[in-house]
C-alpha cells in the first residue's frame, strides 16, 4: 500500500463484504482473535453512540457528537496501536477512546459536562478531546518529537476530521513532522463535511492525502468504512514510524451518518440520497459481519449474544457515570496551578460561602 | 414593528445590511446554507447568493485575514467566528492588522470591518465553547468592542457597527439569544457606539454590567428595591469606547459601585472601570467599588458552570455588602 498514487482509495473489503485480491493476503495472516476483535468493537461503538444520543435526548448528557458510520475508521485505527502510543483525539473520537482504555463511564461524565470525564486511567496514553479544530495536530507531532529525542519507540497519533486540514494548526503541524521526520501519524477521518460545509468547500485538492506531497511525506487515502485496510494502513504507518520511516498521514474516507451533533440538523444541508446511499450500501458495520459470516466466523446467535453483553457494559457505564459523586463547586479550582497561590485560595472561599464579591 | 428575539435581530440587522450596502459581505463557517449554527444567517444566503453570504474554509485566521484584505479593497466584511472561544488562531491577524492598519497606513487603508461572535456561558455548550475574553479586545488600542443585551440593541449596535469606518469586535451573549422577544424597529436603525443604556435608575447603588450579566444585575436590583433600595442599572453596551459619561454621572450620584462580569476577575473590564471611577468620582466614593465576577480559573465544563457565572444571589450580597460599607 505504501507508496500508491494516493488518489486512489484502498479498499480490502468491498461495500458488499467481499475481500479483495489485497484484502485476501492481509485477512490470510490475521488470526481469528483479531478478526472478531474489529467485530466487537465496532458493535460497541455503534451501541454506544445511539445510546449517548438518546441518552442527550433524555437530557441525561449534554449536547453530543455521534460518530455512527465512523466505527470502522476509529476501531481499525486504533487497534493497531498499542500502550506505548500517544493518541490526541478530536471530540468524536469516543471510539478510539474505549479501544485505547478509556472506561465507557469516563467518556459518559464528559458528555455530562464533568471534567473528570476527561482522566484517563493510568498508563493509557489518551489526551481529553481536543474542541479547537486542529490544535491536537502539532501537539502530537510535539509528542512523537519527545519520543525521537528521547530514544522511546512509540508513535503519537492525532485524530482530526477533513475540516481541519483548513487550519494553520494543520499545515505547521504537518511541516515539522516532514522536515523534522518525526513518528506522528495524523489520522484525517474525512466524513466529507465539516458541520455544513462539504470537502469541496473546504479543499480544492480532491483528496487529503495528496497534501502531503507539499511536506515530503507519505499520504495515505483508505476506504474508511474498511475496517481491514483502515487497520493494515495504520499498522503499516505504525511500523515505519517506529523504525526511523518518519510521519504518514492516512485519509479515511468515511461519512458520519447523523449530525454534526445532537445540536445540529444536517437535513439542512446533505441531500438526502448521499445519505441513504452512505448508511444503506456503504456501512462500515453491515459489510464486515456480511464478511464474518461469509467466512463462518459469526453466527447470528453470536452477534445476539455480543449485542447483548454490549447493552449490559453500557449500561453498567451509564450507571457508574450517574452516580459518581460530583464533586463540589470548588473543584473549579483544583489542578489549575500546581500549587494554588493566595488568590485562587480566597476566591476559593468565597467560592465555597456561595458566592459574593469576588476579592 | 416586529417582535424578535435577540438571534433574529442579529439576523435582521444583516439583511438590512446587505440590502442596503452593496460592499457589505457575510462571511464564515456554516453561514450560508446552514444559516449559522445559531440561525443568526438564516435564509440569507437563499436571499442574496454566494457572492455575498459565503460559507468559508474552518480556519478563523483565513476568515479575518481576508476579510482584513477585502477591507483594504473596498468591501465591508461582517465576519463571523463561530465561537469567541475559537476565535484565537485569528488573533494575531485582529491585534497585528485589523487594530492597526489605519495608523500604519496613516489613514489610507484601515481594516473597516465587523467580526461577529457569540460568547460567554449559561447554555450547557460543551466544553471550551464559553469563554468570555472580550478584555482581549478591549486592550487593544484601534479596535471597537460592543455587545448588546437586547434584541433592539443587538440591531442597532450591529447596523452601528457596520457603519463604524474602525474595525468592531461584536460579540453576541449566547445565553440571550432566545431568552426575551421585544419590538424592534424596520430598516436601518443605529444605537450609537460609545452610549450604554440604563435599564434601571436609582439613587443608593450603581450596578454596572453587559451581555448576559444585564439580566442577571437588573433581577438583583430589583429584589432590593423591593426592599426599599433604589440601584441604577448600566448596560455598558459599549465595552470600548466607554461611556464614561454615563458611568462617572451615575456615580456621583449614588457613590457606590458593584460592576458584574462572567470574566474572570482578574485584569477583567472590571479591573479597568474601578479605575476609571477612581481617577474621575474618588471623592463621591463611600465604599470601594465591588466586582462580582467569574472566578480566575479556566471555564469551568458545565456541570459547574452555574457556580462559575455571577448569579443573582452573588450580585445581591455584593449590592448588601457595598451598601453595609460605613
Amino acid at each position: 500500500m505504501i507508496g500508491q498514487l494516493n488518489k486512489e482509495m484502498v479498499q480490502y473489503v468491498t461495500p458488499e463484504g467481499y475481500l479483495t485480491e489485497q484484502g485476501r493476503s492481509c485477512w490470510r495472516a490475521l488470526p481469528d482473535e483479531s478478526k472478531l476483535q474489529f467485530y466487537r468493537w465496532m458493535t460497541m461503538v455503534r451501541l454506544f453512540d445511539r445510546r449517548a444520543v438518546l441518552l442527550q435526548r433524555q437530557g441525561r448528557i449534554g449536547t453530543y457528537a455521534p460518530l455512527e458510520g465512523q466505527e470502522a475508521a476509529q476501531v481499525g485505527s486504533a487497534l493497531a496501536l498499542s500502550q506505548a502510543d500517544w493518541i490526541f483525539p478530536s471530540y468524536r473520537e469516543h471510539g478510539v477512546a474505549m479501544v485505547a482504555g478509556m472506561p465507557l463511564s469516563q467518556i459518559f461524565l464528559y458528555w455530562m459536562g464533568r471534567v473528570e470525564g476527561c482522566e484517563a486511567p493510568e498508563g493509557v496514553r489518551l489526551m481529553p478531546p481536543y474542541v479547537p479544530i486542529a490544535t491536537q495536530i502539532p501537539q502530537a507531532v510535539g509528542a512523537a518529537w519527545a519520543a525521537k529525542l528521547r530514544g522511546e519507540e512509540s508513535v503519537a497519533v492525532a485524530y482530526f476530521g477533513d475540516g481541519a486540514t483548513s487550519e494553520g494548526d494543520f499545515h505547521e503541524g504537518c511541516n515539522f513532522a516532514g522536515v523534522f521526520q518525526v513518528p506522528v501519524i495524523l489520522f484525517c477521518q474525512n466524513n466529507g463535511y465539516a458541520i455544513s460545509v462539504p470537502f469541496s468547500r473546504q479543499s480544492a485538492t480532491e483528496t487529503v492525502a495528496e497534501k502531503t506531497a507539499a511536506y515530503a511525506f507519505e499520504g495515505v487515502r483508505v476506504d474508511g468504512n474498511d475496517v481491514l485496510a483502515v487497520y493494515d494502513a495504520m499498522r503499516q504507518a505504525v511500523a515505519k514510524a517506529k523504525t526511523g520511516g518518519g510521519p504518514t498521514l492516512i485519509e479515511a474516507v468515511t461519512y458520519r451518518k447523523g449530525s454534526h451533533t445532537t445540536a445540529d440538523d444536517a437535513k439542512r444541508y446533505r441531500p438526502e440520497a448521499e445519505v441513504k446511499e452512505w448508511v444503506e450500501q456503504k456501512d462500515p458495520l453491515q459489510r464486515y459481519v456480511r464478511l464474518l459470516k461469509a467466512e463462518g466466523l459469526l453466527s447470528d446467535a453470536d452477534e445476539s449474544a455480543w449485542e447483548a453483553e454490549c447493552k449490559e457494559r453500557i449500561d453498567l457505564g451509564i450507571r457508574e457515570a450517574e452516580s459518581a459523586t460530583p464533586p463540589p463547586a470548588t473543584h473549579m479550582f483544583e489542578h489549575v496551578y500546581a500549587q494554588m497561590g493566595p488568590n485562587e485560595w480566597r476566591q476559593r472561599q468565597q467560592c465555597e460561602q456561595g458566592g459574593g464579591q469576588v476579592g | 414593528m416586529k417582535q424578535l428575539t435577540l438571534v433574529q435581530a442579529i439576523n435582521d440587522a444583516l439583511r438590512v445590511a446587505l440590502e442596503h450596502d452593496p460592499r457589505v459581505i457575510v462571511l464564515g463557517e456554516d453561514v450560508g446554507r446552514n444559516g449559522g449554527v445559531f440561525r443568526a444567517t438564516e435564509g440569507l444566503w437563499e436571499t442574496f447568493g454566494d457572492d455575498r453570504v459565503i460559507d468559508t474554509p474552518l480556519a478563523e485566521a483565513g476568515i479575518v485575514g481576508t476579510s482584513i484584505g477585502m477591507a483594504i479593497n473596498g468591501l465591508k466584511p461582517v465576519a463571523e467566528i463561530q465561537f469567541l472561544s475559537f476565535i484565537y488562531p485569528g488573533i494575531e491577524q485582529i491585534i497585528t492588522h485589523a487594530a492597526r492598519l489605519r495608523t500604519r497606513t496613516q489613514g489610507n487603508h484601515p481594516a473597516s470591518l465587523v467580526i461577529r461572535a457569540p460568547y460567554g456561558g449559561g447554555i450547557r455548550a460543551p466544553e471550551l465553547h464559553c469563554d468570555s475574553t472580550e478584555s482581549l479586545f478591549v486592550h487593544i488600542p484601534g479596535l471597537k468592542v460592543v455587545t448588546p443585551a437586547t434584541p433592539r440593541d443587538a440591531k442597532g449596535l450591529l447596523l452601528a457597527a457596520i457603519n463604524d469606518p474602525d474595525p468592531v469586535i461584536y460579540l453576541e451573549p449566547m445565553r440571550l439569544y432566545r431568552s426575551v422577544r421585544e419590538e424592534v424597529p424596520e430598516g436601518w436603525v443605529e444605537v450609537p457606539l460609545g452610549k450604554a443604556r440604563k435599564v434601571r435608575e436609582g439613587d443608593e447603588l450603581t450596578v454596572i454590567a453587559w451581555g448576559a450579566m444585564v439580566p442577571v444585575a437588573s433581577e438583583a436590583a430589583l429584589q432590593w428595591e423591593r426592599q426599599g433600595v433604589s440601584c441604577d442599572v448600566i448596560d455598558l453596551r459599549s465595552l470600548y469606547p466607554l461611556d464614561e459619561e454615563t458611568i462617572i454621572e451615575s456615580v456621583k450620584k449614588t457613590g457606590r459601585v458593584v460592576i458584574v462580569h462572567e470574566a474572570p476577575k482578574t485584569a477583567g473590564l472590571g479591573a479597568e472601570l474601578t479605575a476609571l471611577i477612581n481617577e474621575q468620582a474618588f471623592l463621591y466614593l463611600e465604599a470601594p467599588v465591588a466586582r462580582v465576577t467569574g472566578y480566575d480559573v479556566p471555564v469551568p465544563m458545565y456541570a459547574l458552570e452555574d457556580a462559575f457565572r455571577p448569579d443573582v444571589k452573588r450580585v445581591s450580597q455584593a449590592i448588601e455588602q457595598v451598601l453595609a460599607f460605613e
